[in-house]
Formats: structure tokens, sequence, C-alpha cells
């Protein structure tokens, strides 16, 4: 490809933009405001992910073991656990130290459990956690075959229903995501087609003159391209901006919420709305292109 | 040179465009192709410019099978053939000079060599003074000759014309064919499509007569229509 040919990529590219002002306008707005979206519901995803899985790693499962245990049979029971798969930590909690952390979760009303010091009917046990939460229930099952467990306790229902919530708000999410990138796409078509019909008569003479089929397209992929690419950096920067002050915002305002700040993320978010950009005005405008190529 | 072997050509609705056609044209010859519309001049032509494809036989394009190019070869098929139509063609928001300089750059030609061989090519077809008019302040003749340069200035192996003078006075038409008639002598075949009685029978030019998609008449040095 000559450097000639590059200019005159360019030159067209942006001598259509120019002439059809109002409606490159048009098309870098609507560009803008799906990629907009789209770059806040990626955020939303990612904080729903983040958080539902801070609390899936803070599910446990609890082992009580039968009364009067020797320390060699605990011993024994810790060795069995260790061998069940899918397993991450395992922590044993010896009965005193179960009283303590009933105290402190007993709060400022701790002397209702005064005197159970000498005569603590709380058993020993261990403390597990899961490698992933929805391995949850069987696990349970598992631990509760072993010999010398009373009972194993976990927060049932409550693990199920978070497992089927995140599945749900992850798949919900791409779908979501799909179609926002789908109308983008159509927008973007609807756009250069326009550009791509004002000009079929000079298509065609340049078909008769010998002209490929990628010199043909390629200025209405550039064009495409450039209006994506405009209307991704408007999106990126309403992102950036509009994510920075609600996280601020949230951080005094609702401590308790944590939501993603790790630089790198949003990072990826804002060159993935760039990259669709590109992608976005590259597939629509070559899809409004391919009619007009078949002499 | 051109050779066509058996060409038919049906169309989808079942029209016969046109019928078992055989015929060989030499390299800087000057054809006229004759005959009432819907004769299958047309048809030839596009199956040449490789719009079309033949429904059976075979066109050989300097020893090029057209049939068997693949799509991106076609583009440089039709870098060899000049056409010339009856409507010009021509982009009506460039002026006389980007319209033939388009034909360069479409092949990727070099900003000098478009600087140096359009006024060259203008100058030729007698336009070196409407360089940078609009098409749309030209006459009819003038028009056409603007799109000979676009047709020549790539230097191509044959021109082919569908109906040139189809929209011009005769004197124009006359002036036009003394064009056609230098751009054969440097060389180039030239096929021209054309009703223009006086002038094929003054030419004396090689004439193939189509009609109802067969060749009825190819005689050297012939007239329009041999029956009046």
């Amino acid at each position: 490809m000559s450097f000639n040919t590059l200019f005159y990529y360019w030159r067209e590219a942006f001598s259509s933009i120019f002439r059809n002002s109002w409606l490159s306008i048009a098309s870098v707005g609507t560009v803008a405001v799906s990629l907009l979206i789209l770059g806040f519901f990626s955020l939303l995803v990612i904080n729903a992910s983040t958080f539902t899985q801070d609390l899936e790693s803070g599910l446990e499962i609890r082992v009580f073991l039968k009364d009067g245990q020797s320390g060699d049979s605990i011993k024994k029971i810790k060795a069995e656990i260790d061998r069940v798969s899918g397993i991450s930590v395992v922590e044993f909690v010896p009965k005193e130290q179960a009283l303590e952390e009933m105290k402190k979760s007993f709060g400022n009303r701790r002397e209702v459990l005064e005197g159970l010091q000498n005569d603590n009917p709380l058993p020993d046990g261990f403390r597990v956690k899961a490698a992933q939460a929805d391995q949850i229930p069987a696990l349970a099952g598992k631990l509760s075959a072993i010999g010398g467990v009373d009972q194993v306790v976990y927060g049932h229902g409550l693990v199920e229903r978070l497992v089927t919530a995140t599945k749900w708000v992850r798949l919900a999410g791409a779908v979501i995501l799909v179609f926002l990138c789908i109308a983008a796409i159509f927008l973007i078509s609807t756009t250069t087609r326009m550009s791509v019909f004002a000009r079929r008569k000079e298509i065609g003479i340049m078909i008769l003159l010998g002209a490929t089929n990628w010199f043909v397209r390629f200025p209405y992929i550039l064009e495409g391209m450039i209006l994506g690419f405009v209307g991704a950096v408007l999106a990126a920067s309403g992102v950036y901006a509009g994510y920075i002050s609600l996280t601020a915002y949230l951080e005094q305002s609702l401590p308790f919420v944590q939501p993603v700040t790790d630089q790198n993320v949003i990072l990826t978010v804002l060159m993935g709305i760039l990259g669709m950009g590109l992608l976005i005005g590259a597939l629509g405008s070559s899809f409004s292109i391919r009619k007009f190529l078949k002499i | 040179m051109i050779n066509f072997y058996n060409v038919t050509k049906i169309y989808p609705n079942g029209v016969k465009g046109l019928n078992d056609v055989s015929l060989t044209i030499q390299k800087g010859e000057f054809v006229f192709l004759v005959g009432p519309s819907g004769a299958g001049k047309t048809s030839l032509i596009k199956i040449l410019f490789r719009e079309e494809l033949p429904t059976r036989g075979q066109v050989l394009f300097y020893g090029k099978n057209i049939s068997r190019l693949k799509g991106r070869e076609i583009p440089y098929l039709r870098r060899k053939i000049g056409m010339v139509f009856q409507d010009f063609r021509l982009l009506p928001q460039k002026t006389v000079f980007e319209n033939v300089a388009f034909a360069m750059e479409v092949t990727g030609a070099s900003k000098k060599s478009i600087r140096s061989r359009v006024p060259e090519v203008l100058e030729w077809v007698g336009l070196a003074d409407k360089t940078k008019v609009l098409p749309s302040q030209l006459s009819g003749g003038e028009q056409q000759r603007v799109s000979i340069a676009r047709a020549i200035v790539n230097s191509p192996m044959v021109i082919i014309a569908d109906e040139p003078t189809g929209n011009l006075d005769p004197d124009t038409s006359w002036d036009l064919m003394k064009l056609f008639g230098e751009i054969n002598k440097t060389g180039a075949t030239v096929i021209m499509v054309t009703h223009a009685r006086d002038i094929v029978d003054s030419m004396k030019k090689r004439v193939i007569a189509l009609s109802d998609g067969r060749i009825n008449r190819d005689e050297e040095g012939g007239v329009y229509c041999n029956e009046l």
C-alpha cells in the first residue's frame, strides 16, 4: 500500500465526515451514549461480582465435634478433614475460643454469658472454608460422615441463594452487554450506510475503474472507526469522571460499601471502551458497504 | 487478443443474451459491434468486463480465462480495459482533472505520476484549458472527452465504448470518432457498440453484427447494414 493510497483513505474518510457533519455528530453521540451505558454497566457488573466474591469467601462451614474427645482423636479428625478435596482453610476452634467469640458477638450484653466459663456447654470444633462457595453443601455432607463429628453447620439456604444470585448477576450482565454492543453496531452501520448510499454512484465508478474491494471499502471503514473512536473517547471520559465522583461520594456517605477503586481495573474498562468504539465503528461500516461491492 | 469460444449467456429470467457466440479480436483491431437492442451487444461487453459470467463457453482475455479469475483478480482485469459510456459516468463534484486523476488514484499511482500524466492526456483529448472546470459546466462532447481521457489514462490494452455518441450531435460524434481512431493508432484495441450508421459505413472497419444473441455477420471493412 503506497503512501498516496494511505493519504487518499484519510482524506476521503475526513471529507465524508465533514460533508455529512450532522450525521457524523449524531453517530458519535449514539456511540458515546451506548458506550457510556456499556462502561457504567461493566463497572456495575465488576462491583457486583467483587461484592459477591467477598461474600462467598466469607462463607464458612462449622464442624462441631462430639463431646469429650482426646487430643489424639481431634488430630485424627483434622487429618481426615484435610483429606477432603475442595477445602481451602481448616482451623481448629477449641471450646474456650468458641465461647470468647460468642461473647464478642453479644457485645455489651456479654454478661449473660458470665458463669459459663467453668461449665462451657460449647463443643470443640473446626472452622472450614471451601475453595468454591457452590461446593459448600456437598462438602458439608462429606464432613458430617467423618467419625467423631457431631454436627456440621453452614449458612443453609443462604449459600445456595447467594450462589444462584451471583450466577444470575453475571449472566444478566453478559446478556445486556452483548445487546448494547449489537445496538451500537447497528447505529453506526445505519450512519455509514447513509454516507455509502450518498456515494453509491462514485463507488460504482470506482469499481469500473478497477478499484479493489479494499480500496473502495477502506475509507468507509476508517470513517466508521474514527466516529466510533471519538464516541468512545467521550464515553470513556464520562465514565471516568462519573465513576470517580460516585466512588468518592459513596466512601463518604456509605463507608461500609466498598466500591472497586483499583486503578488497573478502571483503566482496563476505559481501554475496553476505546477498543469497543473502534470495533463497533469498523464492524458497522463494513456491514453497510457490503452490498454495494457486488458487481 | 480476445477469444470467445461458444459463449452462451442465459439470464435467470430465461432470456438468452448470447447464443453460442465464437469470435476472435486481434490486438490493435478496431471493431464495431452493431445490432438492434436486445441483440446481445451489452451481454458481450459485460462478460468481457467480468460484470457477468457466461453460462456456457470460455472467454480468453490475452490468454487468461475470464471465468476462472478469482474475486481479487477482477480489478486488475478491469484496469486493462478502459470503459466509455453513453452517459459519461463522471463524478459531478470532482473537477475534470480530478475525474481523470481518480482513475489513477484507484490503482495506487503516485502523486508525481498523476501530476505529469493527467495534463498530458487532457491535452491529447483537447481539454488542456478546462482542467479546473466541473463536468456540469462542459458540453456533452467535452464531457465525453473527459471520460475518454479517464479511460486511456492508465494506458489500457482495450478500450470498450458503449454507444459513446448516443447522446451527441453528428458533428461532435465525428470529432470523437477521430479521437477513437487515434487511440487505436497508438496500438490499443477499440471495441465500439454503436447505432451511428453513417459513422460505421464511412470508417470501413471490422463490423460484427449481432441479432438474437448470435453473430449473423462479421466482415472486415463492413457497413452497418447489408440488406439496405
